[in-house]
């Protein structure tokens, strides 16, 4: 099979090399957890428990009756200290049940299975999906419930799991597909019968060749399941490059997977789906790769949420070099922060550690009109145009030129030879037309 | 900054992404040297000592313009960016090799004050600061501007391309093919060797800092144009020889692949170079000068913030929506 891609994107430097061939190991169990009730893209939770309660592990902590929106669940059992505004890493600050852990684990008794995929339609999967508490595990941490939930006037025929993993360093998914295959393959399966697609797809890049072999046994010949190859390129991750390369189906500007007849989820998303209908085990640990050339020790670990950036750090040796970054996710898309006190996310698909000589900090220089931007842009934008706009205040402009198609893939900044930031400006000039948009529907009510 | 104990420094925080490539401004100049030292290795060989002082007072000229304006401006200097000393070379590669030292400085400070810093510097420009130079340098010293020499020798003579046009100097016969490609022809400084600019401008392809498309498009247009505008009708012409005379190479390889003066997509450089090449012809055939390359480039530099308007790539999700 060759692998399929799409015209455009880069090569950047992997990084992959010192952990991807590390199992996951379980981290240690923390003393003290810090849950966001803010995990998911959507209305943030309330808390269902305040300070001095009681609670187990796996028990439901926080909630909301709004539709995007995912529950939350504790990752110990003991004693709430607080429900408090903590750092968060990637909201900056969000309100979150603190809970110290009385280190015996004990489970919510409510956890137990769900039932078996051929007696649960698909309302009753969606049901389970939601009250797991699944998000999007490869970053964006979009409801799962919600997603697998498309209108009516929309049919989807196929369910496609990302197991792309192109951001570099990074290596959980990798790491997922080769030690969790039959829960990945379950988890397809249900995410199929829940929105009633017919066929269902694996998408690996070409550089995971033991992922790739250990995922076809695990598919075990089934005639509506396959596995397509990608070739190693960032963002091949992306859905709508990954629909592209796999299905030939482009997303309309504008759309979403769903308006082609697919459901896109990361492979270590169905991963947790299949937990959830096996054993009704909610979304409270995930795996994670701790890595970048300031950890002593990089590994791919099995992690609570609610864990502090800096106790896995530690658990892996600390700094072995000053760390001159340290980032919630990959390298080109994920968030830095200023401080290690933030806790792990159901969307933290990494934490890696720049040494202060890795870390970029070249002042721009003057655009060269070199167009390599314009080479790199998978959505086949101008950046150079747009972010020149953008940093003139010329939103209107930027808009014209398409600015609300990036998707903040960071390919034009990476590439650029002056240091322009140009996927930086563009997202401001994304802010502020949203903001106008608006502003401009608000009078109509 | 974290209390842990893990990290008793501040961290950086910025906006991803958090890596970038190698690849730099100084270092893309740095490769159009390297594509460029053939060609000056060549001048040197055929013109001697007095192409190497032209070269020097170009080069060391514009770095020291480039010098002047950034402290006008009170500015850090930007020679280390390298595109000065680029300028400067390519200048001096069109000059004749027999002119004075004082064409190569005045030249080389008019194309950095005059048609770069004064439009915003590096990027701001829209007009090739070498070629703007020399059409200015050819309208007011018009008399050193084309005064040829042939090498090693350094005997006064007219260049094959006075020969080869129909409105040349008849009867002069024009040098063997191979004698071109190698540059034992006169001409400007840098532009008579096709070899040693074509290693060049394959290093520059192979390195990436330059596409097909503009050198492929411009040389191909002017190849079949001259086969097909022949002097004794459709299909008499002597392409090969156009090719390889004048300021082709020099211009096709190194010139129209300006980054700043040239159009920032693919399609748009192969405009680009299909209208350098029809330019260039037409001049050569039909125009007063013997010569076209420099003015089709110049004039393709004035419609190339057209051609970008035009030549757009299709984004992504332009699909009918059922």
């Amino acid at each position: 099979m060759t692998a399929k891609t799409f015209p455009g994107g880069i090569h950047p430097d992997y990084g992959k090399g010192p952990t991807a061939g590390k199992p996951v190991v379980r981290a240690a169990p923390p003393k003290t957890v810090v849950i966001p009730l803010h995990q998911h893209t959507g209305a943030p939770c309330e808390a269902l428990v305040k300070a001095g309660d009681e609670v187990k592990m796996g028990q439901k902590i926080g909630d909301t009756g709004a539709f995007v929106s995912a529950p939350v669940h504790a990752s110990v059992s003991g004693k709430v200290l607080a429900v408090e505004p903590r750092p968060h890493p990637a909201f900056g600050v969000s309100l979150a049940v603190v809970i110290e852990s009385d280190g015996q684990d004990q489970l919510d008794p409510e956890i137990r299975p769900a039932g078996s995929l051929d007696t649960l339609d698909a309302a009753a999967l969606r049901k389970v999906i939601r009250e797991a508490g699944i998000v999007g595990m490869g970053g964006a941490a979009f409801p799962t419930a919600v997603k697998v939930a498309p209108p009516p006037n929309k049919k989807i025929d196929t369910v496609a799991l990302n197991g792309a993993e192109c951001e570099p360093y990074l290596t959980a998914d990798h790491r997922v597909m080769l030690e969790q295959a039959d829960d990945v393959v379950f988890g397809l399966r249900a995410l199929m019968k829940a929105c009633g697609a017919g066929q269902g797809l694996i998408a690996i890049e070409d550089n995971k060749p033991d992922a790739i072999e250990v995922i076809h046994k695990a598919l075990g010949g089934a005639p509506d399941l396959q596995i397509i190859h990608l070739h190693t390129k960032y963002p091949q991750g992306s859905e709508k490059h990954l629909l592209k390369a796999c299905l030939n189906r482009e997303v309309p500007s504008g759309g979403l997977p769903l308006d082609v007849g697919v459901v896109v989820n990361n492979v270590a998303t169905a991963a947790a789906v299949a937990r959830a209908v096996r054993n009704g085990t909610p979304l409270y640990e995930r795996v994670l790769t701790v890595t970048g050339g300031a950890v002593a020790n990089p590994q791919n670990m099995l992690v609570r949420v609610g864990t502090s950036f800096g106790d896995l750090i530690e658990q892996c040796g600390g700094f072995a070099k000053p760390a001159g970054k340290v980032i919630n996710g990959g390298p080109m898309m994920g968030i830095a922060q200023s401080s290690l006190d933030v806790p792990v996310t159901k969307g933290t698909s990494g934490i890696l550690c720049l040494a202060r000589g890795e870390v970029a900090r070249d002042e721009a220089e003057a655009c060269l009109k070199c167009g390599r931007c314009i080479d790199a842009c998978p959505m086949y934008l101008m950046p150079l145009w747009i972010s020149a706009y953008a940093e003139r205040g010329k939103h209107e402009e930027a808009e014209r030129l398409n600015a609300l198609d990036c998707i903040e893939c960071g390919c034009c900044s990476y590439v650029c030879p002056a240091r322009r930031p140009l996927v930086q400006a563009i997202r401001l000039a994304k802010g502020e037309i949203t903001a106008r948009r608006r502003r401009q529907a608000q009078p109509a009510k | 900054m974290a209390e842990n104990g893990a990290q008793n420094e501040l961290l950086v925080v910025s906006s991803s992404p958090h890596v970038k490539t190698r690849d730099t401004t100084q270092r893309l100049m740095g490769d159009v040297l390297i594509g460029l030292a053939p060609a000056a290795a060549a001048a040197g060989y055929l013109f001697g000592s007095r192409a190497l002082m032209i070269m020097a007072a170009s080069v060391g000229t514009a770095v020291l313009a480039e010098h002047l304006v950034s402290r006008m401006g009170h500015k850090r200097t930007t020679i280390g960016d390298l595109s000065a000393a680029v300028t400067g070379l390519l200048l001096a590669f069109n000059l004749p090799p027999s002119v004075p030292p004082w064409i190569p400085v005045i030249g080389s400070a008019v194309a950095i004050l005059l048609v770069k810093a004064l439009f915003g510097g590096l990027g701001g420009n829209f007009l090739n600061p070498a070629l703007a130079a020399r059409a200015i340098l050819l309208a007011a010293w018009p008399v050193h501007m084309t005064a040829w020499i042939r090498p090693f020798d350094l005997v006064g003579t007219a260049t094959p391309l006075a020969t080869l046009v129909p409105k040349g100097v008849a009867g002069v016969p024009l040098p063997s093919y191979l004698d071109m490609f190698l540059g034992r022809i006169p001409g400007s400084l840098g532009e008579t060797s096709a070899l040693a600019l074509l290693a060049g401008g394959l290093y520059l392809l192979w390195r990436r800092v330059i596409d097909w498309h503009t050198p492929v498009a411009f040389v191909g247009t002017v190849f079949v144009l001259t086969w097909l505008l022949g002097p004794d009708g459709i299909g008499t012409g002597d392409p090969l020889a156009h090719v390889l005379s004048g300021g082709l190479m020099l211009g096709a390889l190194f010139m129209a692949t300006d980054y700043v003066t040239s159009p920032v997509t693919p399609r748009g450089r192969l405009v680009m170079g299909l209208g350098c090449g029809l330019l260039t012809v037409l001049i050569r055939i039909y125009g007063a000068f013997p010569e076209g390359v420099s003015y089709s480039i110049l004039i393709m530099n004035v419609a190339t913030p057209l051609i970008d308007r035009w030549m757009t790539p299709r984004k992504f999700g332009m699909v009918k929506t059922a």
